[in-house]
């Protein structure tokens, strides 16, 4: 949270309830909606490190409203978070784990193991697939995430595969 | 736009059926309501130079009438070669095929080719048009050697293209078309005999992501409509709309599992959690 709102904010200054709907229309269904309070407690974090400043505004017809903006010390923390590049997806080390050592310690059959995780990735993917059909294909945001998703799912089957040939 | 185009044919398992007399074959005596398509023990092996490789060794599978069955597995793990020897591509080298309740395996290469006019469509990962042939023609064929009337096979060409988005490009010769539009005018050169098996080699494997998409509705429909498919893919998103995967491995059924959508990814947002 800290990050898009710094991103958000590094565009223009805004009030809090201004950036949960800036987030909103940007990535639409693709992101979780993102809750008000949470907004705020984030904001007050970042105004307690120095990344952001804010001052009360009056309004003549409602309670004032408190607006952020970037400070140099924020801008900087953006830039390197925007151009750090970001972590890979995870080895799914957990599968990894039991494939490895259940079969050592007696507990399961390898090509068991292999096969009921298929059928589970498999059962994701149709999931994916059905998402991404029923997705507007106007919605670019929500689609390419689905997309990766698939994407992703596929090599970890190409990786199962692989598994069953060196290790079956 | 109607569904019923993609809709095949009633072809009940009955070897009785008129018209079917030329088919030979003996049938099934126990079953009742026979599998569309059963194997048993089904090996096939290539000899050259004194050696022997067994690319499918004892494969016992069966597909329902309208069932989708998607077959996967490392390279080399046969799956093609199953494909070829169910399609009467190949010979089986021993076991047995049953298809619609007669059995097939012994069937000479013209008693194959008879019974895939009727009952077995094929597409491939590279098309495989005729090329010196228009669109048109190439659809039209296997409904004219079926016995359909020029009249009866253009009808039908019209609505597969017409079903298929593509009724603009009849008249153009294959390679003017773009390889997403290929496939779809194999898929209705492939159903234009409703037939009563799909056999599908890869038929995205050579396509974009986009095309797949386009490729992959159009079997989904027809699929809705009664079309049975049995589909080799290394595509687990075109697996996964499958009814049922078999995985393959080292010539030998490793699994056989029924799809079942795991609930948890409900809406887009969750997607995100997936990822991890």
């Amino acid at each position: 949270m800290r990050q898009p709102l710094l991103a958000l904010l590094a565009k223009e200054p805004a009030h809090g309830y201004e950036l949960k709907l800036a987030l909103e229309q940007t990535f639409g269904e693709a992101y979780p909606s993102p809750n008000i309070g949470q907004i705020y407690v984030t904001l007050k974090r970042l105004e307690q490190d120095g990344l952001v400043r804010s001052q009360d505004v009056e309004q003549t017809t409602r309670p004032n409203k408190r607006v952020y903006e970037l400070t140099a010390v924020g801008r900087e923390a953006l830039r390197v978070w925007v151009e750090e590049p970001s972590d890979g997806p995870r080895i799914r080390d957990e599968f990894f784990i039991k494939l490895i050592l259940a079969p050592m310690a007696g507990l399961a059959d390898r090509m068991e193991l292999m096969n009921s995780q298929r059928r589970h990735y498999l059962g994701i993917m149709r999931n994916l697939a059905e998402l991404h059909a029923d997705t507007d294909p106007a919605d670019t945001t929500a689609r390419l995430l689905i997309e990766g998703a698939i994407l992703h799912l596929q090599a970890d089957l190409d990786w199962l595969e692989r598994c069953q040939e060196e290790l079956v | 736009m109607s569904r019923r185009l993609l809709t095949r044919g009633d072809h009940p398992p009955d070897p009785a059926a008129p018209g079917e007399s030329d088919l030979p074959g003996t049938a099934l005596p126990e079953t009742s309501q026979p599998a569309l398509l059963r194997t048993r023990k089904l090996v096939k092996e290539y000899r050259a130079d004194g050696v022997t490789v067994e690319a499918v060794r004892g494969v016992d599978i069966e597909l329902a009438v309208g069932e989708f069955v998607a077959i996967m597995g490392p390279s080399g793990s046969g799956k093609s070669t199953l494909l070829h020897v169910l399609g009467g591509l190949e010979p089986a080298t021993s076991g047995e095929i049953w298809l619609r309740g007669q059995r097939v395996d012994g069937l000479s290469t013209a008693g194959w080719a008879i019974l895939r006019r009727r009952h077995v469509g094929f597409v491939f990962q590279f098309f495989n048009l005729l090329s010196n042939m228009t669109v048109a023609d190439n659809i039209e064929l296997p409904a004219l050697l079926a016995g359909a009337t020029p009249r009866q096979a253009r009808r039908r060409r019209e609505e597969l293209l017409t079903e298929l988005g593509i009724a603009e490009k009849a008249g153009m010769a294959p390679a003017r078309l773009s390889g997403g539009e290929q496939q779809r005018v194999a898929l209705a050169r492939a159903l234009a005999n409703e037939p009563s098996l799909l056999l599908a080699d890869e038929p995205t494997g050579n396509l974009d992501s986009s095309n797949t998409r386009d490729v992959l509705r159009l079997l989904r429909r027809a699929h809705a409509g009664g079309q049975a498919i049995l589909m080799v893919t290394h595509d687990a998103r075109v697996a996964s709309l499958a009814d049922r995967v078999i995985n393959l491995f080292d010539g030998m059924v490793a699994d056989d599992a029924r799809i079942v959508p795991i609930p948890r990814v409900n809406g887009v947002q969750n997607v995100m959690e997936l990822r991890g």
